[in-house]
């Protein structure tokens, strides 16, 4: 015998807040008397830090600041936490309109002196009206900033403001890297559009002469107080003292997982499968007839591609696996890699989802990275979920990832830079493969079709997002199958 | 042709079909591969830096998100050669025959090394020593290129006289070698076998001699670190782990939610609200926390109902963690036992059959649990005092991280409702406090069923290795003279937690009934 309780809520005491479900993201919010959503409870899966962060990156030109600093922000909004850059540089290009020579950079050029210090101060005051007034969470002031004035200058003015500094100093002296990354993205800089290579990387090293001689690298005696990570030599060795939070010890770990070494990465989703065909989402199904020529012809592309040591990764789901066995190859199997859990609506058609439950099918559309699905997930979930196969895959060198629609959009967003809002309609179709390369500051994509027929699975956002939409206004956009 | 895919009924795996030879590797963990030659991590520093320490709670980190990791710690073997410590005059690095004992103890801790990576399945093994001459750490590294092993250094350099009084008083004092020695004695003895090391020592010397090793050192208990060349996953994983640890005195407190709905029902998982009686628990939990009067409680939740309206009743800020949710129970969502039993009688059986492993059809195993709720224990160690209000099988795997279960115990670990478990790290381990706030509630518990009970020498892990240089082929007490054996196999039950919740109701007036269990871990060791 069961004891059953009447199901009315009885709040003896007054003080206990009510706990309504948020209806998109499926969270408990405590509602004060009147009904309305009460603030003070935090949502966030951990609390990244009480105040805002300014990194703060140090070194000579051409030690990989900018790349650094570029793919930081790009990692830390992946996982969001609201971050931009303020790049110095691209201050002072704004200020002197055209470059001429190294001679602006040289230490006893005081009209060049001042008008360096005046885009450091304009770019540290974006950087406050970023932190304080729109929501930002972390900055990244990226310039030299090599002597320890300019660093001291950086650390009144964030005690100033409340924020916490961290600094992240890149140290090389390996020639052949150097040289590398002038090629990489310094000859193609605004600064030597109007010079050809020669010039513009004998002018370039001047540039980094000027700063050699003022140069205090961070140092674990005279700067023992401050919180910083020394990368030396591309990541062969780190220097990291006074970790003072959980976003710090976040950026430390990224930034030991990552390196330059030249490498692919391929993605693209299981072969079509039975439940694509009849237009159904989730579960587990096997390959259609087409997903299976389509396994076999991937197997041959990889073949063809002639990839030094490829890594392949699968999810948990048959269809993915079996699509990996036609590769070949050995491949391992990541449950983080699995589709996203639709809930209540697993293994439904768009149409039934319409049918069944209209105001979630409006609500995804409103918001569709938000938007949990009941007993389900959410995008935003998905990418939580996905943090350590992007930590690995940036470990790793070539790497074919084996996976499904919303999961391969995830991971595509994280490597293009897409938002929360571009996210969950970025264009994956089933039998194509994209190859990720890494170039400069970004990453080249090639899209390779590999020419097997398959249903389109992706769903467009409709124009009517209301919850009081007709049925053919929600289903306008879904595609079309048997 | 492609293999045919059949999946493995516990797990829910897809795997090529037994017929078919499986020529790729498996990997059962979901995870990449993460050490394929195993690893030998090498401690570095002089007596009382927190070698110890570091070793076995890496130990337990790594065994627990499923990597088999043990423990050689050479002072052990020496213990069992020289049956009795006299002073330490045994550490002078002109006593010869102490020097070729010594040196003896690492070779056999050596040899037990490699068993237990190439025979005994063993990933990752921690050699546990001072290891503070290039000499002894050359030949390690030649040991290492024999047997195709990685090697790892971790280095923990610390000179702050407050900091190793500290370690010697907390694991030294006690240690088998001073058992006969009064607290100041054995202090002074200790200090000076320090000194006996400290002449020699050579600490990593990155910029020349030891630039090609991979290792990391510790610098003033984690105020600084130097990582050199990061080989792999595995020491990416345990650098992060390093720097994320600390020795600040704080305690863990370990709850469920009150008593749900779905309890009274006997039913799984769901999204239900507290009962009556459950919200009284939430109630005497904020009356608890509030005795225990800490600075800056963190609390964490769930993100499902019943564990928020939990935190509610404290009326502190708390955070929602949807990683802390109840494992996915899938198809079986909201029903009874009996209901699963009815309806899925192969799958309720199988679960029996190998419940840590189990994956319950579309939803979880609690070895995936243990992959969710990873970032949590992470996040944990950073922290200082938190309460976590969590669910039955979630607190199970975060207990099982501290308390050191093996896989095996794990799903059978007993945590009642309105019971809460405060831990507090104290030597090498973890002290538990069970605490029954005295409101009634239903039992959710299901013991590991009698046919299906194994016995206890399979799965049940050790971490830390007895010696194999004497012939015996059991276990036996290391020291000559104590009673108690060095390890001590704590069965769940004895995790006595004393709540009535499953009892009947002959309660006693006390508002709480404190249960104070000794930490089940070894006894300090040391060199």
């Amino acid at each position: 015998m069961s004891l059953i309780e009447n199901n009315t809520e009885q709040c003896g005491n007054s003080l206990t807040r009510e706990l309504t479900q948020n209806p998109l993201k499926k969270i408990w919010v405590p509602s004060s008397r009147n009904g309305l959503p009460d603030r003070h409870i935090s949502q966030k899966k951990v609390c990244m830090t009480n105040c805002p962060t300014l990194i703060v990156t140090v070194g000579l030109p051409a030690r990989g600041k900018t790349y650094i600093s570029k793919k930081l922000t790009r990692y830390l909004n992946w996982i969001d936490v609201p971050t931009k850059e303020f790049n110095v540089g691209q201050y002072r290009r704004e200020c002197v309109k055209i470059y001429k020579s190294f001679e602006f950079f040289r230490p006893d050029n005081e009209e060049g002196l001042k008008i360096r210090k005046q885009c450091a101060l304009a770019a540290l005051n974006d950087v406050r009206q970023f932190l304080t007034d729109e929501g930002g969470q972390v900055a990244v002031f990226d310039a030299t900033n090599t002597t320890r004035e300019r660093r001291d200058t950086i650390i009144r003015f964030a005690e100033q403001n409340g924020f916490k500094v961290f600094f992240v100093e890149s140290v090389c002296e390996d020639p052949d890297v150097i040289a590398e990354n002038i090629v990489q993205v310094k000859l193609g800089s605004p600064d030597y559009t109007h010079c050809n290579t020669e010039e513009a990387v004998a002018d370039f090293m001047k540039r980094i002469k000027c700063y050699e001689n003022s140069y205090q690298p961070l140092d674990e005696e005279l700067d023992r107080d401050l919180s910083f990570i020394k990368i030396i030599d591309v990541g062969r060795r780190y220097l990291v003292n006074r970790v003072q939070d959980h976003i710090q010890s976040r950026i430390v770990y990224y930034l030991m997982n990552i390196h330059i070494t030249p490498r692919s990465i391929y993605l693209c989703r299981h072969g079509e499968s039975d439940l694509n065909i009849k237009g159904r989402i989730g579960g587990d199904s096997g390959l259609s007839a087409r997903g299976k020529k389509y396994a076999e012809t991937l197997g041959q592309f990889i073949q063809s591609q002639n990839i030094h040591e490829l890594k392949v990764w699968t999810s948990q789901m048959k269809r993915t696996i079996q699509t990996a066995e036609a590769v070949g190859v050995p491949y391992e199997q990541w449950k983080a890699l699995n589709e996203i859990d639709a809930g209540v609506c697993e293994e439904l058609m768009y149409e039934e989802i319409q049918q069944r439950y209209p105001l979630e099918f409006a609500l995804r559309d409103q918001d569709k990275y938000r938007y949990r699905y009941p007993k389900g997930e959410s995008y935003e979930d998905l990418v939580q979920r996905l943090e350590p196969v992007i930590m690995e895959l940036e470990r790793q060198e070539n790497v074919l990832v084996i996976c499904h629609q919303a999961v391969m959009r995830c991971l595509l967003a994280y490597f293009l830079d897409k938002t929360a809002e571009e996210l969950p309609y970025l264009k994956c179709p089933l039998h194509t493969v994209l190859k990720l390369t890494p170039v400069a500051y970004g990453c080249k994509v090639e899209s390779i079709d590999l020419k097997v027929e398959a249903v389109n699975t992706h769903r467009d956002r409709p124009t009517n997002v209301n919850v009081h939409r007709t049925t053919e206004d929600a289903l306008q956009t879904v595609p079309s199958h048997l | 042709m492609p293999r045919e895919l059949t999946q493995n009924r516990i797990q829910k795996i897809w795997i090529p079909s037994k017929d078919d030879k499986p020529s790729m590797p498996r990997a059962p963990r979901g995870g990449p591969h993460l050490a394929n030659p195993p690893t030998v991590i090498v401690m570095v520093g002089l007596p009382a830096r927190g070698k110890t320490y570091m070793s076995r709670k890496l130990t337990r980190y790594l065994n627990w998100i499923g990597i088999p990791t043990k423990v050689f710690n050479v002072g052990e073997y020496r213990r069992e050669a020289v049956k009795h410590y006299s002073s330490y005059d045994f550490f002078k690095s002109d006593n010869e025959d102490a020097v070729k004992i010594r040196q003896q103890c690492a070779l056999a801790a050596l040899r037990d090394v490699k068993n237990y990576l190439t025979e005994e399945d063993g990933q990752v093994a921690v050699f546990d020593a001072t290891n503070t001459t290039r000499d002894r750490r050359d030949m390690i590294l030649e040991f290492g290129a024999e047997n195709g092993f990685k090697i790892f250094f971790i280095e923990s350099v610390c000179e702050d006289p407050n900091v190793i009084a500290c370690n010697i008083l907390e694991v030294k004092v006690s240690c088998p070698d001073y058992q006969d020695c009064n607290k100041t004695d054995a202090m002074e003895d200790f200090k000076k076998r320090i000194e006996c090391y400290r002449m020699n020592y050579q600490p990593l010397d990155p910029d020349q001699y030891d630039r090609s090793l991979s290792f990391i050192k510790v610098i003033d208990v984690g105020r600084r670190f130097l990582v050199n060349r990061i080989q792999d996953h595995i020491q990416s994983r345990i650098v992060y782990y390093l720097m994320n640890i600390h020795v600040q005195p704080r305690s863990i407190y370990l709850c469920r939610h009150g008593e749900s709905q779905h309890n009274l029902q006997g039913r799984l998982g769901g999204d239900s609200g507290l009962s009556t009686r459950g919200r009284k628990f939430a109630g005497a939990l904020a009356k608890f926390v509030e005795e225990q009067n800490l600075k800056d409680l963190k609390v964490w939740t769930s993100q499902l109902k019943r564990s928020i309206q939990t935190a509610e009743a404290l009326n502190v800020p708390y955070e929602q963690w949807k990683a802390l949710n109840e494992i996915d129970a899938g198809v079986c969502e909201e029903m009874t036992y009996e209901e699963v039993r009815e309806r899925f009688p192969e799958e309720f059986s199988l679960r029996d059959q190998d419940k840590y492993y189990y994956r319950y059809p579309s939803g979880e195993s609690y070895q995936d649990l243990v992959q969710r709720v990873e970032p949590v224990i992470m996040e944990m160690e950073r922290q200082e005092n938190v309460l976590v209000i969590c669910h039955q099988a979630v607190i199970r795997c975060l207990l099982a991280y501290f308390l050191d279960k093996s896989a095996d115990e794990m799903p059978y670990l007993k945590c009642p409702l309105h019971t809460v478990l405060k831990l507090t790290p104290v030597a090498y381990g973890c002290k538990v406090e069970s605490i029954s706030l005295n409101v009634e509630a239903v039992n959710t518990h299901r013991e590991r069923p009698e046919e299906v009970k194994r016995g206890p020498s399979t799965l049940i892990r050790r971490n830390s290795v007895t010696p194999l240089t004497s012939h015996e082929p059991f276990k036996k007490p290391r020291i000559d003279g104590l009673d108690e054996p060095i390890i001590r196999e704590v069965m769940p039950a004895q995790l006595a937690l004393c709540s009535a919740s499953h009892t009947t109701l002959a309660l006693s007036t006390q508002n709480l009934k404190k249960c104070c269990i000794e930490c089940h871990e070894a006894p300090q060791l040391c060199l």
